[in-house]
């Protein structure tokens, strides 16, 4: 009798990792079928495409910001109602059609996350980094975020601060209004909206310093 | 559902790995991948809530181990399925076509004016907020208890937030239940509240101090407390 040796089990499922190569055959397959099928036009894809990858970014979030650092009035509006207060700037749309600004003071910083998906203000912002989309992030943040903003962003926040971790459930979109820093009395909005960075308007770091 | 999607909370996934100068795309197939959500969703062929729960129903494991935009490929391809734009044996079909022929191009169709529409739906964008009859339930400093609740369907009441006691600090608008819209039932809108949640609350006496989680919850989410 010959001894039976009992082999591993097989993985979990076998439709995943896809190869490369799978994965833009697929998405090929997918647009020809489409176009085939006259259900969609080649032009609207290349055209939304170029819309987020090259106008739509957080340089109108630091727009916004810079405004707010100038302007009292314009910062009340903005944290009373910022999709009414971005349509001012001509700034708002697809994922942002609902949008709340929460303020970073000296004892309270806030941090933005969507643990479900990836939900983020696309107007003020453009698409998201994968660092945001990926488990890592998403599971960190509402957990320990003290600890996650200093070893994964470098940023040492005192426990005398309180942090306050938006997650991004429903469909409104928050993003972050960062502390001015110091040292930019007297600038234009031009000159400021350059020290917020689309990390200080998600709350993983600080605006940068002049 | 209780997918491999709720992720808030979990451990062990390792440190957050940053990509420096990252650009919003990093390959020409996950382009088209996010061109296809406009020409699909943008054009009404499934809702954002049948959108997401596509991605919930992958695999846990194969949603750990798939990149972002296969998210977003796979929940196209069966959301279109499901309601009859393709068939499964199209898509295996002209896979297998391309995969053989990597250099053939795609066909390709122009409508100007259906892509300028887009670009400017986009700046408009599509808002789930409905009016409602009613007044809300809740209001700011109410003390209010998530559900205990376990849907086998769609809901964005994540399970580290079930069955928690917290305040109300913003009221909104009513928006479209994402619960109901994702299975074809009704938009069945509801008030939607930003609630304060202490983290001892969520994760016991070893939580990180001076620290709240503010969550967005549909009403039907909540009772009193």
């Amino acid at each position: 009798m010959s001894a039976q040796q009992a082999g591993s089990p097989p993985p979990i499922t076998g439709m995943y990792p896809r190869s490369e190569a799978e994965v833009v055959a697929r998405t090929k397959a997918l647009e020809s079928l489409l176009i085939e099928k006259g259900l969609t036009s080649s032009d609207l894809i290349d055209k939304m495409v170029s819309l987020y990858e090259k106008d739509i970014g957080p340089l109108l979030g630091a727009k916004v910001v810079a405004r707010a650092w100038v302007d009292p009035a314009f910062k009340t509006r903005l944290l009373e109602n910022a999709t009414k207060a971005c349509a001012e700037m001509g700034i708002g749309g697809v994922q942002g059609e609902d949008m709340v600004c929460v303020e970073n003071t000296p004892t309270v910083h806030n941090v933005i996350v969507c643990t479900l998906c990836s939900c983020y203000p696309w107007p003020v912002l453009g698409l998201p980094p994968n660092w945001y989309k990926y488990p890592q992030y998403r599971s960190r943040m509402v957990i320990e975020p003290r600890q996650a903003l200093q070893e994964d962003f470098g940023l040492a926040l005192p426990e005398s601060v309180e942090i306050h971790v938006w997650d991004t459930s429903a469909e409104i979109r928050y993003f972050v209004l960062p502390e001015r820093p110091a040292g930019t009395e007297g600038m234009t909005e031009e000159e400021l909206a350059k020290f917020v960075t689309r990390d200080a308007l998600i709350g993983v770091a600080k605006t940068k310093a002049p | 559902m209780n997918g491999g999607h709720d992720l808030g909370g979990m451990h062990g996934l390792g440190r957050v790995l940053v990509e420096e100068n990252e650009p919003p795309f990093h390959s020409d197939w996950e382009r088209r991948v996010f061109g296809l959500l406009w020409a699909t969703f943008g054009t009404g062929k499934y809702n954002v809530d049948e959108f997401r729960h596509g991605i919930e129903r992958m695999h846990p494991a194969d949603y750990m181990t798939s990149r972002y935009y296969e998210h977003w490929l796979h929940t196209i391809e069966r959301n279109l399925v499901a309601k009859g734009y393709i068939t499964d044996e199209e898509v295996e079909a002209k896979t297998r076509y391309y995969l053989a022929n990597p250099d053939a191009a795609v066909p390709r169709r122009e409508d100007p004016q259906a892509a300028e529409a887009m670009a400017k739906l986009a700046g408009v964008g599509a808002p789930t907020r409905r009016e409602v009859e009613v007044q809300p339930r809740f209001k700011v400093g109410d003390r209010v208890a998530t559900r205990n609740m376990h849907p086998t369907g769609h809901t964005r009441l994540a399970r580290y937030i079930r069955g928690k006691h917290g305040v109300v600090d913003r009221v909104y608008d009513a928006y479209v239940l994402p619960d109901t819209n994702a299975h074809g039932l009704s938009e069945n809108p509801q008030y939607c509240y930003s609630v304060r949640f202490d983290a001892r609350e969520l994760w016991g006496d070893t939580a990180e101090r001076n620290q709240a989680v503010y969550f967005d919850l549909w009403e039907s989410y909540l009772q009193s407390a």
